[in-house]
């Protein structure tokens, strides 16, 4: 049936009555390469904006160049990759942005989880709740940052204000090396934790009804249905917030550079913020674009596991 | 005695409820108050909650730090022009993918949802570099040119273009309609939903955007509105909690506006790419 559409649509033009052979030749060849016709524009922008880049900065890492000079381009190997390794601020940088990934991923979606099962009604209060846990989601970082700086402040910020109001002492936030970290997880987890409560809501609603009516007919406790049913039937669901959020998270760099600057003593320094400052600021083009190659390798893999799974859940549909 | 089990759990449900709303939209709230409060009252300690004379003349010190009418305008050119280009390519490469059979089509679909998942931050340099050989940095090319085609786009679209039936397209071809007439006049308006959603997506994102117009600008003619916000910052020497609030007002309440109107088709623009 669609073999059969396709072929119509192949000769579709063709037949109009009195062509010749000629034209009608002519007309088969644009009919085969009009679909290439209709997807070179879109490719070419992938293209130079995303797939020559990619191999760009490949090249760009194994050099040594600087944006105050582009004509002056010196090869050196695995050079900049070897700085970086030996680089123990490198490796504090690494660290800290997996940690940072690591809380942020485990919190944004354990808390929207939780969220997600509560908010799942359809009471007109229940759609409310989730239109205000999912706002923050879409309001620019800029607004988010400068809003929690202004709450964070350590003097008359409002957290601190209801800190002491239920008698507790003060926090230091972003001003001390052990808190500012904790306090870019909490401001990306409050605005990304709505995004994953939704996706969460949409994948329990495509459960069918039927296998939940099956299991309270079993008298299966709610507990036996969680772990036995609404889990593994959201695992798909799971593994796409996960995949999302961890890319997400490594990407981490507007918080940093509105509300620390990678600071107090580099604590909040990431892998984005760093290549930006070698790059951007100390002109080191081929430090930053070895940080960003190592970068590309993490989100690379993650994508393609996540392409895999993918896969896998069509093979089995 | 159940029926008081009953309303006592429905009564602590209605204040968790309430707890969990006011977390995510106290701190717009917090924004507000404070963007009208004087100098003086920002810095009490505690803090008053409702501002003890309205004072609007915050706002006109934030908008007239800068150039912002400039900013706005750079922000809203930026972000049409993108979703100008990415549906001008958007549309024949979703109908192309959705509609015919050619070689490659697999392979060359699976390249761009190769673009989908790479996020701009990993090869922003490299561009940046492209962009200086062309002599673009620092224009609002450099800004939108990146964006010119969307994968997301090109995705929703495609799916969008592949529910239409055969019969409709049959018969705009049994009247001799061009190929290119049935994409733009028949395909598209059959796929309004589903731009409408991805035209939403597309803005916010872009008038939202702070890193790449960071990267790629460093003079005022060409910043976009959050750079300008983030610049109040620093301009106003730091502290004045009020301007700086009053001056992302600017920057939030059109995109909360639209939510209100738009909460339905925005939430499932944004929560559509988990399908």
């Amino acid at each position: 049936m669609r073999k059969a559409a396709a072929a119509h649509e192949m000769t579709a033009s063709g037949h109009a009555l009195g062509r010749t052979e000629a034209t009608k030749a002519r007309l088969n060849l644009f009919e085969t390469i009009r679909p290439y016709l209709y997807v070179t524009p879109a490719l070419a922008f992938f293209g130079v904006f995303f797939f020559f880049p990619i191999a760009y900065v490949i090249y760009l890492s194994f050099h040594d160049w600087s944006l105050l000079n582009l004509d002056e381009i010196e090869w050196v190997g695995l050079a900049n990759f070897t700085a970086l390794f030996e680089d123990a601020d490198f490796r504090q940088v690494l660290g800290t942005t997996l940690i940072y990934t690591l809380s942020t991923v485990a919190l944004g979606i354990g808390i929207a989880f939780f969220l997600a099962l509560w908010l799942n009604r359809k009471a007109k209060i229940f759609g409310l709740v989730q239109a205000a846990v999912f706002s923050p989601h879409i309001i620019s970082l800029v607004s988010v940052a400068m809003l929690w700086m202004w709450l964070m402040d350590p003097q008359y910020g409002l957290l601190n204000a209801l800190l002491e109001f239920i008698g507790l002492p003060g926090y230091t936030w972003l001003s001390d090396t052990k808190s500012a970290l904790l306090s870019l997880i909490i401001v990306s987890v409050w605005k990304g934790v709505g995004y994953n409560t939704l996706v969460f809501i949409a994948g329990l609603q495509s459960i069918p009804r039927d296998i939940y009516e099956a299991a309270s007919l079993d008298r299966s406790p709610w507990w036996r249905t969680l772990t036995r049913i609404t889990i593994p039937m959201l695992s798909p669901t799971l593994f796409f917030l996960l995949v999302i959020n961890t890319i997400s998270s490594f990407q981490v760099f507007d918080t940093i550079y509105i509300m620390t600057q990678g600071g107090p003593v580099n604590s909040t320094n990431m892998l984005v913020f760093y290549i930006y400052e070698q790059g951007m600021d100390f002109y080191n083009g081929g430090i930053a674009s070895a940080a960003s190659v190592i970068l590309l390798g993490i989100v690379g893999l993650l994508t393609l596991l996540h392409f895999r799974v993918m896969e896998k859940r069509v093979h089995y549909r | 005695m159940r029926q008081a089990g009953l309303t006592a759990w429905k009564t602590v449900e209605w204040l968790l409820l309430a707890a969990v709303g006011l977390i995510f939209v106290f701190p717009f709230l917090w924004m507000f108050l404070t963007a009208f409060k004087t100098m003086p009252e920002v810095y009490q300690f505690p803090p008053t909650w409702w501002p003890e004379s309205w004072q609007f003349q915050n706002f006109e010190i934030a908008w007239s730090s800068g150039p912002f009418l400039t900013y706005v305008w750079n922000s809203f050119l930026v972000a049409a022009g993108i979703l100008v280009l990415q549906l001008l390519t958007g549309v024949p490469a979703a109908y192309a993918f959705a509609r015919y059979r050619f070689r490659g089509r697999e392979a060359l679909f699976g390249l761009t949802l190769i673009a989908l998942m790479i996020p701009a931050q990993v090869i922003f340099l490299p561009v940046y570099v492209e962009m200086s050989h062309w002599g673009l940095v620092n224009t609002l090319w450099a800004l939108i040119l990146p964006y010119g085609a969307s994968a997301f786009g090109i995705f929703l679209l495609r799916q969008s273009f592949m529910q239409v039936p055969d019969e409709v397209i049959e018969a705009a071809r049994l009247d001799n309609a061009s190929e290119w007439k049935i994409m733009w006049t028949i395909m598209v308006p059959m796929a309004k939903p589903v731009l409408v959603t991805f035209g939403l997506f597309s803005f916010i994102y872009h008038w939202n955007d702070y890193f790449w117009p960071l990267i790629m600008t460093n003079s005022n003619e060409v910043r976009t509105l959050p750079i300008g916000i983030s610049m109040l910052k620093a301009a106003e020497g730091g502290k004045l909690w009020n301007v700086i609030m009053a001056g992302n007002m600017i920057l939030v309440l059109p995109i909360l506006a639209i939510f209100f109107f738009a909460q339905r088709h925005i939430i499932s623009a944004f929560v559509y790419q988990s399908k």
